[in-house]
């Protein structure tokens, strides 16, 4: 199915708008299109009416253009009908928000439905969902305008089976400063599903990573999923719940008891090469880090630190999460020794991690960045950087993003984030450095970038 | 893939929803796997003459339709070491419930490993590798991976394994099969494959692998109600 035109539509039709009731999701979608996206909305209701001063169509197929997206926020009992209609009336493309369907037993209403839609080659998402945010196109979040937090246009596409968890992340996504290029709440997914939009997103060009919230597949659908995201030469990452057995369950064999749904959901993702963002804690930070780098790396990594401590802390998240510390071999331990500032070449450290010491200026981390990404064992290059050494100033991060720009190898930071720090932290995001929380958060990151590959 | 005796095993399983231990042996050894040698006897005599012709010590192990779990039920006794003790463990076995026979095997050494597959509903066939034995679910040591597996799938599911010391030779011991161990798994996961609309999971469990061979020491195929 294309669904160019769900994403990009130029014109709208917004089904079941309210003339009494302001509040009625029909009206926010309205609105918010109306006034501050692109695609030109028209208001529809079966009683007809004016509203704001504008003309009520009655029906879709009153509408003197061509309709590319319809929105379909009415009573479930009514939404076949509609659905009917927006097919026979040539529109693109649908998103019922309508609730009422198979999550509430109504199978047969939704596959009446589905049976329309797929005869016709017509795609919808839903029902039961928020449906599309692509700006500056269309937006059908029944969330009024000015309570979204709307992270910047960026580069990742974030499919969500939860409305809520979807807007959720948008928030934090636009905390941590990463941008979006489009989010889909896909509801109860009746046709368009998670494998759908990961062939939509694939050959998307404003998108580089691809994140999915899934609380489950049908039957055989995680194999098809797998396979595809495997195959995507984009960064795919999945956030799963449901991951407790709900018990009650006889099991019968060892293998059955020992490969639950969870275990083998972790294992198959990792086996293609999705990285599994475990908590929500984790999504962000590895939409972060897949945003700078999508290439997959080996799991070695180099630490430079200014503090012995931060050092150790790594070393141990590294080696607990199977990633590998190598040491620094003599040579290019001598060449670091020469390169940095005197006063610490005796009393720093340049094995790994590369321990810069409290005396450390900007230049000492750049020296050593300089030489870590240029060995050869080394994947990736840590940096945990303490804003409050005397020596190190918030034009560390364009320096360093210059030596990845050069170089090529993916450097990560740790940096506290309070606001007196904050501009240490943007010297590195807004040069293209994926930032963390905390040391633990950096070395995840790191995982990220090689895939979560088992062992 | 199957063979027509390999389906004939299924089929006439169906109607207890598994394939009991000497039926699921055959069945792998027909696909090319290596069993211990076996003889199902019925009366204590052919388990005596049985046991005489392969040397002690052996196993013996009953068989029986009820029983799924056979240590469960005090229905394995490995290291018989002469004929009374064979002739006292068939008297004790022949009374479980269902007795259909007791299977006399030869016994095999090395480190015990679980291989096994489940029917996932999300993802199809999957193939289980771990350290097996009687509390394989207490270690719950086992790495899955989906099939059909591929040899890097195989090599990395070995890497993962805690237990992988014991694989490459631990305290002096020699390194298993390394190469009888890949065969079995790609077996297994051939198998699975052309069994996904019969399987609802199988355990080999143990599965005895030393320097020289892997041998299928219990079998059982649950099948698709």
């Amino acid at each position: 199915m294309n669904l160019t035109r769900l994403f990009k539509p130029k014109t709208m039709a917004v089904v079941g708008l309210s003339l009494m009731n302001e509040r009625h999701p029909a009206n926010v979608v309205y609105n918010k299109n109306n006034l501050r996206l692109e695609a030109k909305a028209f208001p529809v209701n079966d009683r007809g009416g004016v509203y704001h001063g504008e003309k009520v169509y009655v029906n879709v197929s009153e509408i003197p253009e061509t309709v590319d997206l319809a929105v379909i926020a009415t009573r479930a009992q009514a939404v076949p009908k509609i659905l009917g209609d927006c097919i026979h009336a040539g529109v693109g493309s649908a998103v019922v928000i309508s609730g009422g369907f198979a999550e509430m037993g109504n199978n047969e209403l939704q596959e009446r439905m589905v049976a329309m839609a797929r005869e016709a080659d017509f795609p919808f998402i839903g029902p039961n969902c928020l449906g599309i945010y692509s700006p500056p196109h269309v937006d059908t979040f029944f969330i009024p305008s000015e309570r979204m937090v709307r992270p910047e246009k960026g580069r990742v596409a974030l499919i969500s089976q939860s409305g809520g968890v979807l807007v959720d992340h948008m928030v934090k996504l636009a905390g941590e400063g990463v941008g979006l290029s489009k989010a889909v709440s896909i509801g109860n997914k009746a046709l368009i599903r998670e494998i759908d939009l990961l062939d939509y997103f694939s050959n998307d060009p404003e998108t580089e990573v691809i994140a999915f919230y899934i609380e489950g597949f049908e039957r055989n659908e995680g194999r098809q999923f797998v396979i595809k995201a495997g195959g995507c030469p984009k960064p795919v990452i999945v956030l799963k719940s449901g991951k407790t057995p709900t018990g009650g369950k006889a099991v019968s064999s060892h293998s059955a008891a020992l490969a639950g749904d969870y275990e083998v959901f972790s294992s198959v993702l990792s086996q293609f090469g999705i990285v599994e963002a475990k908590d929500e804690f984790e999504l962000i930070p590895f939409c972060e880090a897949l945003c700078c780098y999508q290439k997959p790396i080996g799991g070695r990594v180099g630490i430079i630190t200014g503090s012995g401590g931060h050092g150790a802390l790594a070393v141990d998240i590294c080696l607990s999460h199977g990633l590998g510390v190598p040491s620094i071999g003599d040579q290019d331990q001598r060449d670091i020794r020469e390169k940095v500032s005197t006063r610490i070449q005796s009393i720093a450290s340049f094995a790994n991690p590369v321990d810069l010491t409290g005396s450390a200026v900007d230049d000492d981390f750049v020296a050593a960045a300089n030489s870590l990404s240029h060995n050869e064992e080394i994947d990736c290059i840590v940096v945990l950087l303490l804003p409050y050494l005397p020596g190190i100033t918030s034009d560390l991060g364009a320096r360093l993003s210059q030596i990845y720009r050069q170089a090529g190898k993916p450097m990560i930071a740790y940096v506290p984030h309070v606001e007196k720090y904050l501009m240490f932290v943007e010297g590195f995001q807004l040069n293209g450095i994926p930032v963390a929380h905390s040391i633990e958060e950096a070395v995840h990151m790191a995982e990220a970038l090689r895939r979560h590959q088992p062992c | 893939m199957l063979t027509r005796e390999m389906r004939e095993i299924l089929l006439t399983s169906k109607e207890t929803g598994w394939v009991l231990e000497p039926q699921a042996k055959r069945f792998f050894s027909l696909a090319g796997l290596e069993v211990p040698r076996y003889f199902l006897a019925g009366q204590i005599e052919e388990a005596v003459r049985f046991a005489k012709s392969i040397g002690y010590p052996v196993v013996a192990k009953v068989v029986s339709p009820k029983v799924i779990h056979k240590s469960e039920k005090n229905g394995v006794e490995v290291g018989i070491g002469n004929e009374r003790q064979l002739k006292e463990t068939f008297d004790r076995l022949s009374k479980i419930e269902g007795f259909a026979g007791v299977l006399i095997e030869e016994m095999v050494s090395g480190v015990e490993l679980i291989i096994g597959a489940k029917n996932d509903f999300q993802f199809g066939p999957v193939i289980l590798l771990g350290l097996g034995g009687t509390w394989a679910e207490i270690y719950k040591d086992v790495v899955l991976r989906m099939a059909p597996l591929m040899q890097k799938d195989i090599d990395s599911m070995k890497r993962c394994l805690r237990a992988r010391p014991l694989l490459e030779g631990y305290r002096g011991a020699e390194p298993v099969d390394s190469e009888r161990l890949n065969k079995l798994l790609l077996t297994l996961s051939d198998l699975v494959m052309s069994l996904e609309h019969d399987f609802e999971s199988i355990d080999l469990n143990p599965v005895i692998c030393n320097s020289s061979r892997c041998v299928i020491a219990d079998a059982r195929i649950m099948l698709k109600k």
